[in-house]
């Protein structure tokens, strides 16, 4: 009998403490996945947010460093210039880096870093108790938005791929989801790429990654992948919003 | 058997999205169970059906799936 899958070697053996269902764990194992099948992994610091994700650092099987809320990518630029071989990378939340982390993510991008950025949108606060985030669809209730988020008070939701997408330092942008099968390989594909693209010093690489919060979105963990796939995805389109190794 | 699929039952939050994923519909969540975290974990009974595509243990985000494929078996039939 020869192994088709087993448990990543770039994950370490601790028990993940995220609700069941939730995508955190898969988005982990692909980040893991690619690390390991580009070799790198002995060579990666990635740094962790605050949110749901900020016990990364337990999880993940390389060296790891724990950021300020909205910070990583402030760290990571440290880190990076001062270790400019590694690979290093960032894995934040909604939360985390569309709120109050957004100026870090933006001038990390305009300053061309050579970093990854792991973005988990999940179109709430997980970890806080399910208050609405700047990506939280219109409509759709949060604790502190039991009506539902109204436009005419709140505005509309975030959309960060396309934001990076615009600046002049980034080299990579996408938005992909983990939902089904099709979408997984699409999503190991581009979070593969954009370690590829920071080896070969292109400049700052950024995968949003769909993913769900069942226990906040009061929805079962397979109620929650049709919500991405029914609703999230029409306010969020899956796509890649910039490659500069398209126009070249 | 061609292949067999195996679950860290100990570990398993019993979300059941490997069951949705599965396209011989042979996983099910094994109500006689309740592991020591409190939830009815994963389980395959007809395991001759699994063609080990590896669908659940990609899709499982607690990695508690492990897929094995008899390679040689297929070659010879």
């Amino acid at each position: 009998m020869a192994v088709v899958y087993q448990k990543s070697t770039g994950l370490t053996d601790v028990e993940m403490h995220y609700c069941p269902g939730c995508t955190h764990g898969v988005i982990h194992k692909l980040v893991a996945d690619a690390l390991v099948e580009l070799d790198l992994l002995d060579n990666t610091v990635g740094v962790a947010p605050v949110g749901c994700s900020v016990f990364a650092y337990n999880y993940f099987n390389c060296d790891m460093h724990e950021a300020a809320h909205g910070r990583a990518p402030a760290v990571a630029t440290g880190i990076k210039r001062v270790l400019p071989d590694n690979t290093v990378f960032t894995y934040q939340g909604d939360g985390d880096l569309a709120a109050i982390g957004t100026a870090e993510v933006i001038h990390a991008a305009m300053r061309g870093e050579s970093i990854t950025t792991i973005f988990v949108n999940n179109a709430i606060y997980g970890m806080t108790g399910g208050q609405m985030a700047p990506t939280t669809l219109v409509g759709q209730k949060a604790t502190t938005a039991p009506l539902g988020r109204d436009q005419a008070h709140y505005g509309q939701p975030l959309h960060m791929a396309e934001m990076i997408g615009l600046i002049g330092g980034a080299a990579y942008s996408t938005r992909v989801t983990v939902v089904d099968m099709p979408n997984m390989m699409k999503a190991r594909n581009a979070i593969k790429k954009a370690f590829q693209m920071q080896r070969e010093k292109k400049g700052f690489t950024f995968v949003e990654v769909l993913s769900t919060c069942p226990t906040n979105w009061g929805l079962t963990p397979v109620q929650s992948l049709s919500w991405v796939k029914d609703t999230m995805m029409q306010e969020f389109p899956l796509g890649v919003f910039k490659d500069i190794d398209k126009k070249e | 058997m061609a292949s067999r699929v195996t679950f860290n039952q100990d570990r398993c939050k019993g979300c059941s999205l490997c069951t949705v994923v599965c396209p011989k519909n042979i996983i099910f969540l094994d109500r006689t169970i309740t592991n020591r975290r409190g939830y009815h974990p994963a389980t395959v009974e007809d395991m001759a059906a699994c063609i080990g595509c590896a669908n659940c243990a990609r899709m499982c985000p607690d990695s508690v799936i492990t897929v094995e494929r008899n390679i040689e078996e297929e070659k010879t039939t």
